[in-house]
């Protein structure tokens, strides 16, 4: 046990803010420190700047913000509207976009339950166990991050494709992976493979095990214990991986571009059709597909936030220890 | 909430895919001739199912040619291609999908429809470009896709350099002209919709070289008061040429239905659907009917002036070949 | 354990296994002539040196926005906390049409910025703007936590002590942010050499010029050169290994900073 905590504590946290998967993947638990900010108020004097310096901070950072996060959002919806709201829906009416609309849902729907239950097992088998060959471990769970999208495209084409390693044999026994369904759940699977696994790490390494050791000394059985002990000690940052995999899942374009072989009204997903309908002078039509994904964007950060306010009530003061 | 969604997904696949034809057709084709098959599918498949009895579907799958080819290659299941240039079906055929005489099996070099490459310009011609030499005056932005990844992008570098070899007389000036005309391009897009979205939409350049049928779309798209065409004397005869892919058609028992489907690139109505959409059309009677909505250019053919796609390709086009050697300088 | 392996295996170790053999099919000098050849040279350029700029905006305009959110309270600020996230959530298409609608001539900052002579999109200063959009959340997001924990006793004692305002800010507070900052920056730098999507629209995809490596890698597979690709591929996936080593790195050292305060 005290293993295991030497191991995770600060660590835990940390990786919070150093690894690729947890600046956007984990809770960040040391949100709610502001109280002490708070706290910190009379001593404000000491720990500020100057009025004008604070305005000229502050008007660079908003107005930095505006203009490159904002105003493309904005631009977003905008151009979607800009032929009137029934231009608009006639858009998403279309069969070409709703046939995206279900590829991207049903590949999202794929992805995330696979990717749900292999991402709990794998942060369960790094968080509760030690073995050789974890860093390593987690090295290739974080690896799909920082890699290219199109890198992780091809590497599916050189397997699967006619001219790959394993194409003579999908082609002799009739198996489509690459250009269909199955291709696009692989690519998207690839991409967002890191997120559960990678927001339940750190919240499992900072529960511990003395809870499941208490139910399984108790009589439990291991599943009992995963269900019962584990999981609602997880559920918050289960739900918070799994929003930012659909989130993934759903927005990927690189990666499932090179794999898709772009069939109209099979396997074009939306961002797919974003760029194709951009291409075909239907820009409204591209815009109105596009509103959606950002819609799909603004809903998982609202959630997000929420869930994040869920898991800073759920922290312990131990698990907070430094 | 993934288990209330699944169920759900599925249902609504499982409705969609209850409308299922007799046969499935997917044809891989390039970039500018989706308005095309949107309306030669119809065509066929109305035809189709009155000659037969037999409901055809057909989807369509575009991007750059040269993209193209390499989806078929990888095993994107086309039952026919219909592509920008025949290098890129010689090299489907090359991996043992398509019959190598795949071009003598239709009539025509098997390009039911051509095409040639024009220029399109903003309205009133401020930059006065009537002719290929225009095109390497200094302070001309010239718009035109990567000549590597897109099919027209090759012909409108085979029309400059015709041009200019006839003009100049000799292959070394051809490739000045052709290099100075490439230091006129700001950006190269992989694909030929992409170049006409630089330059209609987002307002930059000049001139693009285009396909002729592209030109006229954009035209019609956004109107006749913001661009004009400019047929140049002088231009290429483009001939995008269409085959069954045999290794597929026949694993899927389409190959009947695939090759009735490019047959009726050459009746009448297939004729005329061609040309409806700004292809020139094979045929005589369709071509004198609509004879005044194509401008009269002089067309010389890649088999004249360069030998052919596969000789054209390895000099100009391969790696290390002179377009390569453009880029380099 | 041994269902996470073979999971582990199928989707991400197999796939970057064969990435790897088909690179072996080169002799080593054929990779290296690829690697050499102008044109991919250039395209890793432009890729590693654009990204390489944008994160060092990012990590001076990540700092800005993260000083301005944690020691400061105005009017919306929990909302523009909130929107720091856009550009990780938004998908990469979106983002793409969106900058280059924006920045294109006719576009709402498009249009002036070219009245001043500046053009943005079609440019290598389009990409620089693409890749600086989707790495700000990384700098702001692994900064802000480390801020707001920084013991606020260090900085009143050297104020006490007589160090000024700008002292404090620059010899006491920042070093203690620069674990965060550096991991910030690599990871802002990972995610911008790697990106596709919001990169290729607003890129004028001119070789030497402005053609990113990505697309370099997308266009040599088009031309059916997939041993280009792959080596192109295995240098950009070498590169990521090195980052994340690094960040890793950086994560040990800022633990071992930890107890000293």
């Amino acid at each position: 046990m005290s293993t295991q905590t030497s191991f995770v504590t600060p660590a835990a946290r940390l990786q919070a803010y150093a690894s690729t998967a947890d600046l956007a993947v984990s809770p960040p638990s040391a949100r709610k420190a502001s109280d002490r900010v708070r706290q910190a108020a009379a001593s404000r004097d000491l720990r500020s700047e100057p009025g004008p310096i604070r305005f000229i901070i502050i008007a660079l950072a908003l107005s930095f913000l505006t203009i490159f996060v904002v105003l493309p959002l904005v631009v977003v919806f905008a151009s979607a509207f800009s032929k009137g709201i029934n231009a608009y829906f006639a858009a998403l009416a279309e069969p070409e976009a709703l046939s995206a609309i279900k590829l991207t849902l049903l590949v999202a729907a794929i992805s995330v339950s696979l990717n749900l239950v292999f991402g709990v097992i794998a942060a369960w088998a790094i968080a509760k166990f030690d073995f050789t060959g974890k860093t390593f471990l987690i090295t290739l769970i974080d690896l799909p991050f920082s890699v290219s999208p199109v890198i992780s495209g091809l590497v599916f084409v050189l397997l699967f494709g006619a001219q790959g390693y394993w194409g003579t044999w999908l082609q002799a026994n009739n198996i489509h992976i690459l250009f269909a369904v199955p291709g696009i759940a692989l690519a998207t699977i690839f991409v967002t493979f890191p997120f559960v696994a990678r927001s339940l790490i750190p919240l499992m390494q900072e529960q511990g095990t003395q809870e499941e050791e208490a139910a399984i000394s108790l009589g439990a059985s291991g599943l009992q214990t995963f269900f019962r002990v584990t999981l609602p000690n997880i559920k918050w940052g289960l739900l918070y991986g799994v929003l930012l995999c659909n989130a993934r899942a759903m927005g990927e374009f690189g990666a499932v571009s090179v794999v898709s072989g772009h069939i109209r009204g099979e396997t074009n997903t939306m961002p797919l059709l974003v760029e194709i309908l951009y291409n075909e002078y239907q820009f409204v039509a591209s815009f109105a597909i596009a509103s959606l994904l950002a819609m799909l964007a603004l809903i998982t950060l609202v959630v997000k936030t929420v869930l994040e306010q869920r898991l800073d009530e759920g922290q312990t003061p131990e698990g907070r220890s430094e | 909430m993934i288990r209330r969604i699944l169920p759900l997904v599925a249902g609504l696949l499982w409705a969609s895919s209850a409308f299922a034809a007799d046969y499935t057709l997917l044809n891989v084709s390039y970039d500018p001739t989706r308005e095309l098959y949107a309306d030669f599918n119809k065509a066929f498949v109305a035809a189709y199912s009155k000659e037969t009895g037999k409901s055809v579907e057909i989807k369509q799958s575009h991007g750059g040619s040269g993209s193209q080819a390499r989806a078929v290659i990888d095993g994107l299941q086309a039952d026919v291609v219909t592509l920008a240039l025949a290098y890129d079906i010689d090299a489907i055929a090359a991996k043992g999908l398509v019959a190598p005489e795949w071009q003598k099996r239709l009539s025509l070099n098997a390009s039911p429809y051509t095409s040639t490459i024009v220029f399109l310009v903003r309205k009133g011609n401020p930059k006065a470009i009537k002719d290929w030499d225009d095109l390497i005056k200094p302070g001309v932005q010239v718009i035109t896709p990567n000549p590597k990844t897109s099919g027209g992008a090759r012909w409108n570098y085979l029309a400059a350099w015709g041009f200019a070899e006839k003009k100049f007389g000799s292959a070394d000036k051809a490739k000045k002209f052709v290099a100075d005309l490439f230091k006129n391009v700001p950006v190269l897009d992989t694909g030929a919709r992409g170049s006409t979205v630089t330059f209609v939409e987002r307002g930059v350049g000049d001139v693009l070289l285009a396909w002729e049928n592209e030109a006229f779309l954009a035209q019609r798209e956004f109107g006749k008061d913001k661009f004009e065409i400019v047929a140049p004397p002088l231009s290429i005869l483009a001939e995008p040429p269409v085959a069954v892919v045999d290794k597929v058609a026949d694993k899927k028992g389409t190959r009947a239905v695939a090759e009735a489907y490019l047959k009726h690139w050459y009746t009448k109505e297939g004729q005329e659907i061609a040309a409806r959409n700004s292809y020139r059309p094979r045929d005589s009677e369709i071509a004198r009917e609509y004879e005044k909505s194509f401008a009269k250019v002089e067309l010389f053919t890649i088999d004249d002036v360069f030998g052919g796609w596969t000789k054209a390709q390895k000099d100009h086009f391969g790696e290390g070949g002179i377009f390569d050697q453009i880029y380099k300088n | 354990m041994g269902l996470t392996l073979t999971w582990l295996s199928v989707i991400i170790l197999i796939p970057l296994a064969g990435l790897f053999l088909k690179t072996l099919e080169l002799s080593p000098i054929q990779f290296w002539e690829i690697l050499t050849s102008r044109r991919t040279l250039n395209a890793l350029k432009i890729s590693f040196g654009l990204s390489f700029a944008a994160a060092c905006v990012n990590l001076v305009m990540g700092t800005i926005i993260v000083w301005a959110l944690v020691r400061y309270r105005f009017p919306g600020r929990r909302l523009f906390d909130a929107i720091v996230d856009i550009p990780f959530a938004l998908p990469t298409a979106v983002a793409g049409v969106a900058l280059t609608q924006l920045f294109a001539q006719k576009g709402w900052l498009g249009a002036p910025l070219a009245e001043l002579g500046i053009k943005v999109a079609f440019t290598p200063i389009g990409i620089f703007i693409a890749m600086v959009f989707i790495g700000i959340p990384f700098v702001v997001r692994t900064v802000q936590p480390v801020l707001i924990d920084l013991d606020p006793e260090i900085e009143e004692a050297a104020a006490s002590l007589g160090a000024n305002r700008w002292h404090t800010v620059f010899r006491v507070i920042m070093p203690s942010l620069i674990p965060a900052l550096l991991t910030g920056f690599a990871l802002a730098f990972a995610r911008a050499v790697g990106e596709y999507g919001s990169v290729i629209f607003i890129a004028g995809n001119l070789p030497n010029v402005s053609e990113i490596a990505p697309l370099l890698i997308v266009i040599r597979l088009s031309e059916f050169r997939y041993a280009d690709a792959t080596a192109i591929a295995v240098v950009m996936l070498l590169a990521s290994f090195v980052i994340i080593f690094a960040v890793n790195r950086l994560q040990r050292w800022a633990q071992t900073r930890i107890p000293a305060h």
